[in-house]
C-alpha cells in the first residue's frame, strides 16, 4: 500500500543495463551488415576502393578518431564523477562529450561540402563515370558515416539530457544506470568510427 | 533492495585507456602508409579490435560486469562472425 504523494518504484539496476547491451548488439548486426557489404566488395574491387579511399581527407579522419576518443574518454569520467558525487565535474565532461559530437559533425560537414562540390555524392554525374568499384565505395561511404553521423547526433542530445539530470539530481549517485546507459551508446558509436576509419581512409 | 554496483573506476584508468587509444590509433595511421599488400588490411583491422577491446571492457566498463553481460557480447559477436564467414563461403567461390 503506498503512502500519500510517495510510491515505491521499483527499479532493476541489473535489467535497466543488460536491456541496454542487447539494444546495442543491434546496433551491433546493423552496422555489421554494413561493413560486410564493404568486405564484399572490397574482396571484388580492391584497386577501385584504394583508388576511391584516397579521396577522402585523413586529417580529418584522424583528427575526428581523437575527437571521439576524447568525448568516450570524458564520458566514462562522467560516470564515476556521478557515482562520487562530483556533480559538477560530471556536467563539465557531459558537456565535453556534447563539444566532441558537435566537433565531429563540424569536420563531417566539412569533408562532405568538399566531397560534394567536386561532384563525388550519390548518383552524381561525375560518380557515375568513374569505375563500378569507385562507385559502390561511394555509396557504401555515405550509407555508412551518415549513418554514423546520425548516431553521433543522437548521442550528443543524450548525452546533454544527461547533463540537465546530473544538475536537476535526476541522475545522482543512487540512480545512475540511465547516464550509464547513454554512455554506452556514446562509446558503441566510437566503435563503430574505430572501425570505419581504418577501412574508409587508410586504405593503400 | 538497490543491488550494488562495484566501486566507481578510478580516472586515472580511463586516462591511461585513452593514452594507448592514441598511441593505437598514431600506429595504424603509421603502420597504413606501408605497402605491405593484403596484409595491411589485417593489420588495420587487428589494431582497430584491439582499440574496442579497451573501448568495451574499461570505458562500457565490460570488465567488471558479471560473467552474463560478457557472454551475451560474445554471442552477438559469434553471431556477426557466423553471418561474415558465411557469405565469404559463398563469395569467395563464385
Amino acid at each position: 500500500m503506498s503512502e500519500a504523494g510517495h510510491a515505491t518504484v521499483h527499479k532493476d539496476y541489473t535489467g535497466a543495463k543488460l536491456g541496454m547491451w542487447l539494444f546495442l548488439f543491434t546496433e551491433i548486426i546493423l552496422f555489421g551488415g554494413m561493413f560486410l557489404l564493404y568486405a564484399v566488395y572490397l574482396a571484388r574491387y580492391p584497386k577501385e576502393f584504394a583508388a576511391a579511399g584516397a579521396e577522402l581527407d585523413i586529417v580529418l579522419g584522424t583528427a575526428n578518431t581523437v575527437i571521439l576518443l576524447t568525448g568516450s574518454l570524458l564520458v566514462a569520467v562522467s560516470v564515476s564523477a556521478v557515482r562520487r558525487g562530483s556533480r559538477k565535474l560530471a556536467q563539465w565532461m557531459l558537456w565535453g562529450g556534447v563539444l566532441s559530437g558537435a566537433l565531429f559533425l563540424f569536420n563531417k560537414y566539412l569533408e562532405w561540402s568538399t566531397e560534394i562540390r567536386h561532384g563525388i555524392y550519390p548518383n552524381s554525374p561525375v560518380l557515375l563515370q568513374k569505375e563500378q568499384g569507385e562507385i559502390i565505395f561511394f555509396g557504401l561511404y555515405y550509407i555508412t558515416l551518415g549513418l554514423h553521423g546520425l548516431h553521433v547526433f543522437i548521442g550528443a542530445v543524450l548525452l546533454a539530457v544527461m547533463a540537465v539530470w546530473v544538475a536537476t539530481g535526476a541522475v545522482n549517485r543512487d540512480d545512475f544506470v540511465k547516464l550509464e546507459n547513454s554512455g554506452l551508446y556514446w562509446h558503441l558509436v566510437d566503435l563503430i568510427w574505430i572501425f570505419i576509419f581504418p577501412l574508409y581512409y587508410l586504405l593503400l | 533492495m538497490t543491488e550494488q554496483a562495484h566501486a566507481a573506476v578510478p580516472y586515472r584508468t580511463f586516462v591511461i585507456v585513452w593514452a594507448l587509444l592514441l598511441v593505437l590509433t598514431a600506429t595504424t595511421v603509421a603502420v597504413s602508409r606501408i605497402h605491405l599488400g593484403p596484409l595491411n588490411i589485417w593489420v588495420a583491422l587487428g589494431i582497430a579490435s584491439l582499440k574496442s577491446a579497451l573501448v568495451i571492457f574499461f570505458f562500457m566498463h565490460l570488465k567488471y560486469e558479471r560473467l552474463l553481460f560478457k557472454l551475451f557480447l560474445l554471442g552477438a559477436l559469434i553471431t556477426l562472425a557466423i553471418f561474415v564467414g558465411l557469405t565469404f563461403f559463398d563469395v569467395l567461390y563464385r
